[in-house]
């Protein structure tokens, strides 16, 4: 079955989220929503998952610091021994102290960058990447709805491109694909 | 919506202060014949005193940070943080008995730079003799404490003005007061930390020690402040609080046991890494003598907080925020227990029934202020300017 897609756009992200409240109400499945900046409050409407990212950061920040353990315990212990601080020890644990800014610093460069490559592909927003956005319009002051036909498949095209025209849009566009 | 102290709250605190005082008289009884007897008992008031005096100081400290920095958030809770204050000048009275006891001990071994026959042979005390002495410590003392009382007085007459009078011009005095209290407090909660408590160790220095202290009052107010907020939520009271409140106070107990956890860590590493004897001796003898206490209470305020409050579920659950807040508590009440027996103790502290007695009548003297404190006043601030901000408030 053919799907079809309507971009309904508005020009207030207040309008857009008593809108999308209004559809949601009636059954509407919001596949998407284009803005310019975050819209307070859109997440619940419109059924955004809880986002994943903090358990990505907590794995990530474990690689950081087994990565910095093991290579500073085989630089600095094994491999060329050194005398930390006037304390020829030759111990991992005996000057664990030393290491544990280095450990920190690494588990946060290792969790931040993680997590940021992360949320870039999550978005498709890596440099060089296609834009994801329907409309050129949506990076400056316009918001933009994204529905599917085949999410909706209660409604006819018609009846939904009724429903959503009723809720204060500025444009209607439709595309099959 | 009024707070009632139920019959269930009132068994509990005086069960606890009955239970602290059978310890306490046990206590007594079999180490009344020890040498260190007076030592021992003026130690473990000088721990409860502070320990106690320090949360409502926290949370005194808390609500001008409030105030200078406009925050809406907090008004939802302000009542809660409010009850917390309110042990201020009982924090103060306990703390004036317990110096006026050392005073007249001579220090009893904890303050040995009172004691005019140590510092007669002591050449580091003399040098230091214009500082530390019985007149300027109380001078100091008394400084700190009423300024301390005096803004609590006007912070606390304020909050009750507005709830009749509205408007915001209560606001914008708040607003001036809590920096300029904020202003006083980051010189003495120093300076405070060095006399009360740094001078125990009387040969030792270092410049963190302020905030060392100040980190861990900070976080055993914010652990105080959830677990009361959580309970009273459940309990039906501040309907306004949401779960978004509670999530903010959760997040400060995790970031506060992480700074706490942090210049901890700083302390020791400076001093471990100089590796000079003036310094190091005084982990030399808190290792030898308190090792369990020593690293157990750090593993316990730093592991504990970060592995189980890093979700965001944690935060916001009642039972995981109350059971991680008693253990912090504990942890906290163990690092000023090793601040001050270490000192003035050292090879011949331990933990006995005298110490669970009197930690337990002072947790129940101090539960039972605080609920107390509770009923003076509507749960719910009326007239705050950023009420509306609260109520909605969404993280």
């Amino acid at each position: 079955m053919a799907d079809r897609v309507i971009y309904a756009m508005y020009d207030d992200d207040e309008i857009l989220k008593d809108g999308a409240k209004k559809l949601v109400a009636k059954g509407v499945k919001v596949e998407e929503v284009f803005s310019p900046f975050p819209i307070h409050g859109i997440d619940p409407i419109i059924g955004v998952e809880q986002t994943r990212l903090g358990i990505f950061a907590f794995i990530y920040g474990l690689i950081g610091l087994t990565l910095a353990t093991t290579g500073m315990w085989f630089m600095m212990i094994i491999d060329w021994p050194m005398n930390i601080g006037g304390k020829p020890s030759f111990s991992y644990m005996e000057n664990m102290l030393s290491f544990v800014p280095i450990s920190f610093e690494f588990t946060v460069l290792c969790a931040a960058h993680g997590m940021a490559i992360t949320y870039l592909i999550a978005n498709r927003t890596l440099p060089g990447m296609k834009a994801q956005n329907p409309d050129p319009r949506t990076t400056d002051d316009k918001f933009v709805m994204e529905f599917r036909t085949s999410q909706n498949k209660q409604f006819t095209a018609d009846e939904l491109e009724a429903m959503v025209k009723s809720t204060g849009i500025v444009e209607l566009e439709q595309k099959d694909i | 919506m009024d707070f009632k102290v139920t019959k269930k709250e009132n068994i509990f605190t005086l069960t606890l202060i009955v239970i602290g005082v059978l310890f306490t008289a046990i206590g007594i009884a079999t180490h009344a014949g020890d040498d260190n007897f007076i030592t021992r008992f003026l130690a473990n008031s000088l721990i409860n005193s502070l320990f106690f005096f320090g949360i409502g100081l926290g949370a005194l400290f808390f609500l001008a940070l409030q105030y200078a920095t406009e925050t809406g958030w907090y008004v939802a809770v302000k009542r809660v943080m409010e009850a917390l204050t309110g042990y201020v000048p009982y924090g103060i009275a306990f703390l004036v008995l317990v110096f006026i006891a050392l005073t007249i001990t001579d220090g009893a071994h904890i303050y040995t730079w009172m004691d005019p026959e140590v510092v007669a042979h002591d050449s580091i005390i003399q040098m230091k003799s214009s500082y530390l002495n019985k007149g300027f410590f109380w001078i100091r003392t008394i400084v700190y404490l009423g300024i301390y009382f005096w803004y609590w007085r006007g912070f606390r007459k304020r909050s009750l003005q507005e709830d009749i009078e509205g408007g915001t011009e209560i606001h914008f005095k708040n607003y001036k007061k809590g920096a300029v209290f904020l202003v006083f407090f980051a010189v003495f909660s120093s300076t405070s930390s060095w006399d009360w408590i740094m001078s125990i160790d009387v040969h030792w220095f270092s410049t963190l020690f302020g905030w060392y202290t100040f980190a861990g009052i900070w976080c055993s107010s914010m652990t105080v402040l959830v677990m009361l907020t959580v309970y009273l939520k459940k309990q039906g009271y501040l309907p306004k609080v949401n779960d978004h409140h509670i999530h903010d106070i959760g997040k400060w107990t995790f970031a506060t046991s992480f700074l706490w956890s942090y210049l901890w860590f700083s302390q020791y590493m400076l001093i471990w890494y100089a590796n000079m004897g003036e310094e190091v001796i005084y982990y030399e003898m808190r290792i030898e003598n308190f090792q369990f206490l020593y690293f157990g209470m750090f593993i316990v305020n730093f592991a504990f907080p970060m592995l189980l409050l890093m979700s965001r579920e944690a935060k916001r659950h009642a039972g995981t925020l109350t059971v991680i807040g008693i253990i912090i508590l504990l942890g906290h009440w163990m690092d000023v227990y090793v601040m001050v027996s270490g000192g003035s103790m050292g090879a011949t502290a331990s933990i006995g029934m005298l110490e669970i007695g009197m930690l337990a009548l002072m947790a129940g003297i101090f539960i039972r202020i605080i609920l107390n404190n509770l009923t003076k006043a509507p749960l719910s601030v009326v007239n705050h300017p950023y009420l509306d901000e609260s109520i909605h408030h969404e993280i």
